[in-house]
């Protein structure tokens, strides 16, 4: 009753921010109203998660009149209801005090209750057909929020970028439901699950699923699109596109790999694993490059969705060996990354709202000293960025914890291929989580800490009331998430449970404060314990460094090693702290050159120093494909001037080929 | 009980021998060079007068600047308790394992850069962004190093670890050679040494460390000083304990096994103390642009290290 009721609120809120979308509090009164729908579906996430056998159903007379509508809540869609509507509760009440500041903002405000009500509505559906209206709705009204500044030339290359991998998500989708319904097309999910797809179907199956949903979430190489139309959408839509949006997508290939599929063999575990491996080291290194504030939050979604992925590819290995108590581990490691990561997500890109809410500017070089004039939003800022690192006690070390054990469990598998593809995607997560901390640290230092490198930064203030309030909350909550650990792990199991089919403790041996996964000798972690003597241990330092000596404290100049200079440029800026980065990392994969001009001696013209690089998987794929579309278009172009009669002689040769198809296939 | 005990013993044991490990290996490198070298228990006079003298702070600076080296000491502190030194019969021992270990060293690697760059000077900038691309190579060496040993023994816990090796279940592998070595490689990367960063230098070019605290003084000096000695022992410590754990007291151990522990765990510390220093002396400080190869060549190590185990288990 209660997510009906949020539900059908979300499109009257749509109604009336396009009718009274003149005046400013229309735009206020929307928001808040979905901040309401947003905590009240919340809640009904809330209620239904650990329900085993009551899973709400619910058929309506909608949609195709021979199928109808179905709405089902079970476990893992009440999970992610919990995720989703968290994210967007943050991001509506953000964005009451932020939307007044956007330019475009009648462009927006009513598509985003749409876009929250088709995000839910994707978790609920029971059947394909509102899986797939719902999923089109949902990259349909991001895309309108996406393109709202459509005067900017990069944003409307975003959009047209950002539809067409859409338009390819859903052409994936379209036919993978297709097989599991069958000649009989029977399109609920109930009829998929019991389903037997045969060896080419299954085959299909999966690659279309991984394809489909694997281009929503921002898998390498389909991910070109998300930094493009991430960052251009208004940041609370990027907090929720970035945040939300692609665990939606996330949710859409657990629900077909583990779900209606069935049957998978572990070849495809091993094979997603090692994407997401690959997705993560390439997600971070893009971020690691970038100077704008958006695009590197962007790229870094790339890399948690990346670490997700290698759980769920884990996950499934495992499943389709028989290991169902390590497969239900690894799930849980990757859903409790995918609930991190739309808390900080959310709160980062939030973050970045209030800096260009404040300063006008996403650009790094511009920024600097914002810690000091925001101090909510940079101790908030802080948090987030703590956490997507990976460090203890915050969140998002214990969902890397958990499945880097989850990964030092796989070469106990009888396969070869995971023998030694473990290892190396082992690798390629523990330097993406060393290359997420050294971009964040660059990110935090360069925008937050020093001094202003420009007059806007200078001026900054802090930001309204519901803006600093919805990031201090996600930042309570990055660290909540990471100090009780074992609570978060046990509501997971909930939803892992019907997908693995084992009832799985991660606490099993020790108790409640304390992780431990396999058995208690085989490692355990416990943020609990460990932030408590953590705590002990900063305050016994700090209490005998008081006693022992002085406390005196004398403020003055920068040192500076001797020469210290009043110029805010002489300051590191975000290019020359990638620069190490990008001779280590970028030579090879991104060709990155640097060429310096220096003028001959006498001569007073500026030196310069010059930066190239090419995006391989841009100009190597997209670039070439894109030529290739081109081409094809320009000559069937042709047939859009053609007479009466040569449509007719058209129709005349489909007709034949159709009929000879046919003729053959019966004397087959 | 005994566990509560032991734990508490460790945690002053870390920080109270830390500064002696330091001025031990200052004293042996001044000897191997020729000169008579300031005692070895000259840290302790260093930190006490840093402790005495006002902290100056930048006008520029954020409360960043002013809690982190509090934060860098504590994690360090914090990780340094979780390595089993003389025993393993620790009550913080399944609270955090390797990889937390890998984590809290970050926390404190963070902050410091972080701090670096919170005045403002080119100095702090260079050295935060030096570190953290050194940080971005060494860290996923020391968890694939993690990955070899816990594909030998089963588990990430290094006490477990220890009881694994004493138990007699590991001859002498080519793998754990290699994870040795990866890991000695992160270990002069993380501290600081020669050749990755020279400890005793102030030259501008080759600082890494160094430029990130130039702007401390006074007791947040000292605590920044304190962390690295503390995270010098607790290396010390983890490659004596991981790669030659005999002579841990193990959990049942009575108070003489302990006793006999502890002087192992100094013998093996002051040797390795020694060999640090004959090292140092012994090679040329890098490039800073060679870094990515001396650690790109440790994470390698660490991944061979992981698959050498099964190319000798098929053989």
């Amino acid at each position: 009753m209660l997510i009906a009721g949020a539900l059908l609120s979300l499109p009257l809120l749509a109604l009336f921010a396009v009718l009274v979308g003149r005046r400013d509090a229309a735009h206020s009164i929307t928001y808040a109203g979905c901040f309401v729908a947003s905590i009240a579906l919340l809640a009904g996430g809330l209620t239904y998660l650990g329900g085993h056998d009551a899973s709400p159903r619910l058929v309506l007379p909608l949609g195709l009149p021979w199928l109808k509508a179905h709405f089902r809540i079970d476990n893992l869609s009440a999970l992610f209801m919990l995720m989703i509507n968290l994210g967007a509760a943050a991001a509506s009440a953000f964005a009451v005090g932020y939307s007044q500041h956007l330019p475009q903002r009648r462009r927006v405000t009513p598509f985003f209750p749409l876009f929250l009500l088709a995000m839910n509505l994707v978790l609920m559906a029971d059947d394909a057909f509102i899986f797939l209206v719902s999923w089109e709705f949902m990259s349909l009204a991001s895309w309108l929020m996406v393109v709202s500044d459509h005067t900017e030339e990069e944003n409307r290359k975003a959009g047209n970028v950002y539809l067409i991998m859409a338009a390819f998500g859903t052409f994936c989708l379209l036919p993978a439901f297709g097989l599991m319904a069958g000649p009989g097309g029977d399109f609920t999910f109930d009829a998929m699950r019991i389903k037997d797809l045969g060896l080419m179907g299954g085959f299909l199956v999966a690659l279309l699923a991984i394809m489909g949903a694997g281009s929503k979430a921002g898998l390498v190489p389909l991910h070109a699109w998300l930094p493009l139309a991430h960052p251009a959408a208004p940041s609370h839509v990027s907090a929720l596109m970035s945040g939300v949006m692609t665990k939606v997508a996330l949710y859409g290939m657990i629900r077909i790999l583990l779900d209606l599929h069935g049957t998978l063999s572990w070849h495809w575990g091993a094979g997603l694993m090692l994407v997401g491996g690959i997705t993560a080291v390439m997600g971070v290194l893009y971020a690691v490059l970038q100077d704008d504030l958006k695009t590197l939050l962007a790229y870094s979604t790339v890399e948690n969705i990346g670490v997700a992925v290698i759980g769920l590819g884990l996950a499934i290995a495992f499943k389709g060996d028989g290991q169902t108590e390590l497969a239900a581990l690894a799930l849980v490691a990757s859903l409790y990354h995918m609930a991190n990561h739309s808390v900080f997500k959310t709160l980062l890109f939030l973050g970045a709202g209030a800096v260009i809410s404040a300063t006008g500017h996403r650009s790094l070089t511009v920024l600097g000293g914002l810690l000091k004039r925001m101090p909510w939003t940079g101790t908030a800022f802080l948090v987030g960025a703590a956490a997507i690192s990976a460090l203890p006690p915050l969140n998002g070390f214990v969902s890397e914890w958990l499945i880097l054990q989850s990964l030092f469990k796989g070469p106990a598998m009888p396969h070869w291929a995971m023998k030694f593809g473990v290892p190396v995607v082992g690798a390629f997560l523990a330097l993406a989580a060393a290359l997420a901390a050294t971009c964040f640290v660059r990110a935090y230092g360069i925008a937050f800490l020093g001094r202003p490198r420009s007059t806007d930064a200078a001026q900054a203030t802090e930001v309204s009331f519901g803006m600093r309030w919805s990031m201090v909350v996600l930042a309570v909550l990055c660290v909540v998430l990471g100090v009780i650990p074992v609570t978060v792990t046990d509501a997971l199991s909930h939803a892992v449970q019907p997908l693995t089919g084992v009832q799985f403790a991660v606490s099993a041996d020790l108790g409640w404060p304390w992780l431990s996964p396999v058995s208690a000798t085989r490692g355990a972690y416990s943020g609990t314990i460990l932030v408590m003597f953590g705590l002990a241990l900063f305050a016994i330092a700090i209490f005998t460094v008081h006693r022992l000596g002085t406390q005196a404290i004398r403020r003055a100049d920068p040192w500076d090693c001797g020469h210290p200079e009043d110029i805010p440029q002489t300051q590191y800026t975000s290019q020359s702290f990638a620069q190490p980065l990008r001779r280590a990392f970028g030579h090879t994969i991104f060709q990155a050159r640097e060429t310096v001009v220096m003028p001959e001696p006498g001569d007073d013209a500026p030196a310069t120093h010059k930066v190239t690089m090419f995006d391989p998987i841009w100009s190597g794929l997209y670039a070439p494909l894109g030529r290739v579309i081109g081409w094809i278009a320009d000559h069937v172009n042709r047939l859009q001037y053609l007479t009466v009669r040569g449509y007719l002689l058209m129709m005349f040769l489909t007709l034949v080929f159709m009929l000879l198809v046919v003729a053959v296939r019966q004397q087959l | 009980m005994n566990a509560m005990i032991w734990q508490v013993l460790q945690i002053i044991l870390v920080v109270a021998l830390a500064p002696l490990i330091t001025g031990y290996v200052r004293w042996v490198k001044a000897r191997l060079n020729g000169r008579r070298g300031p005692s070895p228990i000259q840290p302790y006079r260093d930190l006490y007068r840093l402790l005495q003298k006002e902290a100056i702070v930048a006008h520029s600076a954020s409360w960043i600047f002013r809690a982190a080296p509090y934060v860098t000491f504590a994690s360090v502190w914090l990780a340094a308790c979780i390595v089993p030194t003389f025993t393993t019969n620790m009550v913080l021992a399944p609270a955090a394992d390797l990889i937390a270990l890998v984590a809290l060293l970050a926390v404190g690697r963070f902050w410091t850069a972080l701090a670096g760059m919170d005045v403002g000077t080119a100095f702090g900038g260079l050295g935060a962004s030096r570190e953290m691309l050194i940080a971005s190579l060494a860290e996923p060496a020391m968890l694939m190093v993690t990955f070899s040993l816990s594909l030998i023994s089963g588990t990430t816990a290094p006490g477990q670890i220890v009881a694994f090796v004493l138990a007699g279940n590991v001859g002498v592998e080519v793998s754990l050679g290699l994870a040795l070595a990866a890991l000695v490689m992160v270990a002069i990367a993380e501290n600081g040494r020669i050749p990755i960063d020279n400890p005793a230098t102030h030259l501008e070019l080759t600082m890494v460390h160094e430029a990130m605290v130039l702007e401390y003084s006074g007791r947040h000096l000292a605590m920044i000083e304190a962390a690295s000695m503390v995270r010098l022992t607790l290396f010390i410590a983890l490659i004596a304990t991981l790669f030659a754990p005999w002579g841990i007291a193990q959990p049942g151990a009575g108070p003489l096994g302990v006793l006999v522990g502890m002087g192992a765990f100094l013998a093996k510390t002051f040797l390795l103390a020694s060999a640090l220093a004959v090292f140092e002396t012994s090679i040329a400080k890098m490039r800073v642009f060679r870094y990515a190869d001396f650690l790109g060549g440790a994470l390698l190590l660490g991944l061979l290290a992981t698959i050498f185990l099964y190319v000798s288990e098929a053989v």
